[in-house]
C-alpha cells in the first residue's frame, strides 16, 4: 500500500488476515484510494460490516469508527447509525453471503427507503471464511462445498435487484478493473442517496481450487475474459450473458 | 456530570393514558430520540405514539422490516449518541435475541420493550402472558447478565421507562422492560412530575471503552475516537481477539460482575405486610396486582397474608426473597406462565420452606378471588 494512505490504516493491526490471492486488499486498497481522492474527513465516516472475510476489510484495518456488527444485519445497523448521525458518512462494506443470503431484507429495504449510504459488497461468489460453502451469487454448475455436484440454483443478479428496489447508484466492476473501480467507488461515495457497488473479488483458497482455477492469475484472467460493459452487455439476450460478468453502471 | 436534573417535556399534571402511550411518553422523558420497530400486537400503539411524537421532538422514528433490524438499528443509533427504544412482543423478542447479545456482548445501551402475550410461537396476540421471563434472562446464546423490569400499572409504564434507560446507561447493558397486554392496553391516571433525574452514559475517548474500568465510558461515533465495535471477543480497545482464551475469559467476566457487583443499586422490590405475614405471596406485573387486592381484603380479615412484589426480575432479587420467606410459614408464587420464576424462586429458598405455585396459562389475568382461593387453602 502506497505511503500516502498509510495514515488511513492501523498499522498495528497488520498483516490482514486475508488469504494469499484474495482479492479483497485489492479492494480495500481501492477504497482508501478513492476516500483520499475526494479528501474526505475520515474521522467523519463510519465503516460498518457483517461478517465474514468481506467485513474484515474495515474492522479492525481502518483507523476510522467501525461497527463490526452481525452477520447479515451491517445494513440495519447503518441505518441507524445514518438516521441517528445524518452528518457522518456511512460505508457498509461486507460480502456476498452476508448482504444478499441472510442479510438480503435489509438490502432491499434500505434500496427502497434510499437511505443515504454506499454499500460495497465484496463478492466472491461463496462463503470464504466457513469453508467454501455456495452463496446466493455462486455461478450456476460450479463446485463449492455444499454443491459438489454443481450449482443447482441461479445466482442472484444483484445490480438488477438492488436498481429495481429504488437505488440511486448501481454498478458492477471486478477487481481487476481497479481503475474504473476507483472511479465508482468515488461515485458512489458521492451519491446523496443509497449507492450499490458489487464489486467481483476472486477467492482462490475456496473457490478457484474448486473450480479448475488455483492460481490467483487464473481467476484474474477469467475476470477479465467473462467482464462485458453495460452498454454492450443491453444488445444481448440473457442466454449470450450467462457467463458474462456485466460491469459498469446500472440504469 | 453523566447524572442531571430534566425538567419535564409536558405539562406536570395527571394524564389518562394506556399502558402504551405511557411508556412511550416515558421513554421520550428519559432522553430517547430514536425510535425503530415493527408492528406486533399488544405493542403497536408504543410505535404509532412515537411516529407522532419523535418529529416533534427532533428525534428519529423508523419502521423497519423486521424486528431483526429494528434492534440492530437501535444499536447502530445508540452508537451515534442517541437514547434508543424498541417495542415487541414474544415472536419479535425471538427474533431480536441475537441482536440483545451483541449489545450485551458491545455494552450497548438500549431499551427493549416486550409486551407479553401467550406463546410460544404465534400463541394468542391479543391477550396476557408471563411466559418470557426466562428468554428475557438466558435468551441470547453465551454467558452473561442482564437487566429486566416489571411494571404493573400505566404510572409504572411512565416510570420505570425512564429507570429502564437510566440503567441502561449507567451499566452499559440492554434493559429488557417486561410488560404485558393487560398493562399495555389498561388506561388510567399518570402523574407527570415536573423534574426527572436522568442519567446519560459517560464519556471519555481517552480511556479503552471496553475495559480497564468496571463499567467502561462510551464515546460516540464521529468524535475522532477511531473506535473498534464488535460482537466478537474484543480487548479493551475493541481489537478482535478471537483466539484469544485469556481475552475471553476477561471480557466475559466483567460483562457479568459489573451487574453482580451493582446488584444492590439495580434491584427493587416492594413489600405489603410483609413482617408479619404467614403466607407471603410472591408475584410481578399485572399479577402482582391482583395479588394485592387478595392480601388487601385478607386484611380486612386479619388474615396475615403479604405481598412481595419484584419489581427488577434480573439480576434475581434474591436477597430479597430470602428474607422475606423467612419470614413467612408458607409462600405463593402467582404468574402467567408454568413456573418460571416460581423455580427460581424455589432455588432461593431452599427445600425447607413450602413453596407453592398458582399458574395460569389460559390468556386471562389472574383475578384476586383466583389468588384468594388459593390462599384460603393454605391457611
Amino acid at each position: 500500500m502506497s505511503q500516502s494512505l498509510t495514515k488511513y490504516l492501523r498499522e498495528e493491526v497488520f498483516p490482514t488476515p486475508f488469504c494469499p490471492g484474495c482479492g479483497h486488499g485489492i479492494l480495500m486498497g481501492a477504497i482508501l484510494r478513492a476516500i483520499d481522492e475526494l479528501q474526505l474527513d475520515f474521522q467523519k465516516m463510519v465503516f460498518v460490516s457483517g461478517i465474514g472475510c468481506g467485513a474484515w476489510i474495515p474492522s479492525p484495518h481502518f483507523k476510522a469508527d467501525t461497527l463490526h456488527t452481525l452477520h447479515g444485519r451491517p445494513i440495519a445497523y447503518a441505518t441507524g447509525v445514518k438516521l441517528a448521525r445524518p452528518d457522518l458518512k456511512v460505508v457498509v462494506i461486507s460480502g456476498d453471503g452476508d448482504l444478499a443470503a441472510i442479510g438480503g431484507n435489509h438490502l432491499i429495504h434500505a434500496a427502497r427507503r434510499n437511505i443515504p449510504m454506499t454499500v460495497i459488497c465484496a463478492n466472491n461468489s461463496i462463503y470464504g471464511m466457513t469453508g467454501g460453502q455456495v452463496s446466493p451469487t455462486t455461478p450456476k454448475g460450479a463446485k463449492t462445498e455444499t454443491t459438489p455436484f454443481g450449482n443447482q440454483e441461479t445466482a442472484f443478479d444483484l445490480c438488477k435487484l438492488v436498481k429495481a428496489c429504488g437505488a440511486s447508484f448501481v454498478c458492477r466492476y471486478t477487481v481487476f478493473h481497479i481503475k474504473p473501480l476507483i472511479k465508482a467507488l468515488i461515485k458512489g461515495l458521492n451519491t446523496p442517496g443509497f449507492a450499490f457497488l458489487d464489486v467481483i473479488s476472486p477467492c482462490p483458497t475456496q473457490f478457484g481450487r474448486r473450480n479448475q482455477m488455483p492460481k490467483i492469475y487464473e481467476m484474474l484472467q477469467d475476470l477479465k475474459k467473462r467482464a462485458l460493459p453495460y452498454d454492450k452487455a443491453k444488445a444481448r439476450t440473457s442466454e449470450e450473458l450467462k457467463e458474462r460478468i456485466v460491469i459498469g453502471e446500472y440504469e | 456530570m453523566p447524572e442531571r436534573i430534566e425538567k419535564s417535556l409536558l405539562l406536570p399534571k395527571k394524564y389518562f393514558w394506556s399502558g402504551n402511550i405511557a411508556c412511550a411518553e416515558g421513554a421520550l422523558q428519559a432522553g430517547c430520540r430514536f425510535y425503530a420497530g415493527y408492528p406486533i400486537t399488544p405493542s403497536s400503539e408504543i410505535m404509532e405514539h412515537m411516529a407522532n411524537r419523535m418529529p416533534q421532538l427532533g428525534g428519529v422514528f423508523i419502521q423497519m422490516e423486521d424486528e431483526i433490524g429494528s434492534i440492530c438499528a437501535c444499536i447502530g443509533a445508540s452508537w451515534s449518541g442517541v437514547k434508543a427504544m424498541t417495542a415487541t412482543s414474544g415472536p419479535g423478542l425471538s427474533l431480536m435475541l441475537e441482536g440483545i447479545g451483541y449489545a450485551l456482548m458491545t455494552e450497548t445501551p438500549c431499551v427493549i420493550v416486550n409486551c407479553q402475550r401467550q406463546g410460544p410461537a404465534t400463541g394468542q396476540a391479543t391477550r396476557p402472558g408471563q411466559g418470557d421471563m426466562m428468554q428475557a434472562r438466558w435468551g441470547a446464546h453465551g454467558d452473561y447478565r442482564i437487566i429486566a423490569l416489571s411494571p404493573w400499572s400505566s404510572q409504572e409504564m411512565y416510570d420505570l421507562i425512564i429507570l429502564a434507560f437510566n440503567l441502561s446507561e449507567r451499566f452499559r447493558v440492554p434493559v429488557i422492560f417486561l410488560a404485558d397486554e393487560v398493562i399495555a392496553h389498561l388506561k388510567e391516571a399518570v402523574l407527570v412530575r415536573p423534574e426527572f433525574v436522568i442519567f446519560d452514559r459517560y464519556k471519555d475517548k481517552e480511556k479503552p471503552p471496553f475495559g480497564e474500568a468496571l463499567i467502561p465510558p462510551m464515546p460516540t461515533f464521529g468524535e475522532g475516537a477511531a473506535l473498534l465495535v464488535t460482537g466478537s471477543t474484543h480487548n479493551e480497545w475493541g481489537v478482535r481477539k478471537v483466539q484469544d482464551s485469556l481475552a475471553h475469559e476477561k471480557l466475559n467476566i466483567r460483562l457479568i460482575n459489573k451487574i453482580e457487583a451493582n446488584k444492590k443499586e439495580i434491584v427493587k422490590i416492594e413489600q405489603y405486610f410483609v413482617d408479619d405475614c404467614e403466607i407471603l405471596i410472591i408475584a410481578f406485573g399485572i399479577t402482582a396486582r391482583s395479588a394485592y387486592q387478595a392480601v388487601k381484603m385478607f386484611r380486612e380479615e386479619n388474615k396475615k397474608v403479604g405481598l412481595l412484589r419484584l419489581v427488577t426480575i434480573w439480576p434475581f432479587p434474591e436477597e430479597a426473597i430470602r428474607e422475606a420467606g423467612d419470614k413467612s410459614k408458607k409462600v405463593l408464587v402467582c404468574e402467567m406462565n408454568q413456573g418460571q420464576i416460581f423455580y427460581e424462586i424455589k432455588r432461593v429458598l431452599g427445600d425447607k420452606k413450602e413453596v407453592l405455585p398458582l399458574f395460569k396459562t389460559c390468556g386471562e389475568a389472574i383475578y384476586p378471588w383466583e389468588v384468594m382461593e388459593k390462599v384460603n387453602l393454605l391457611l
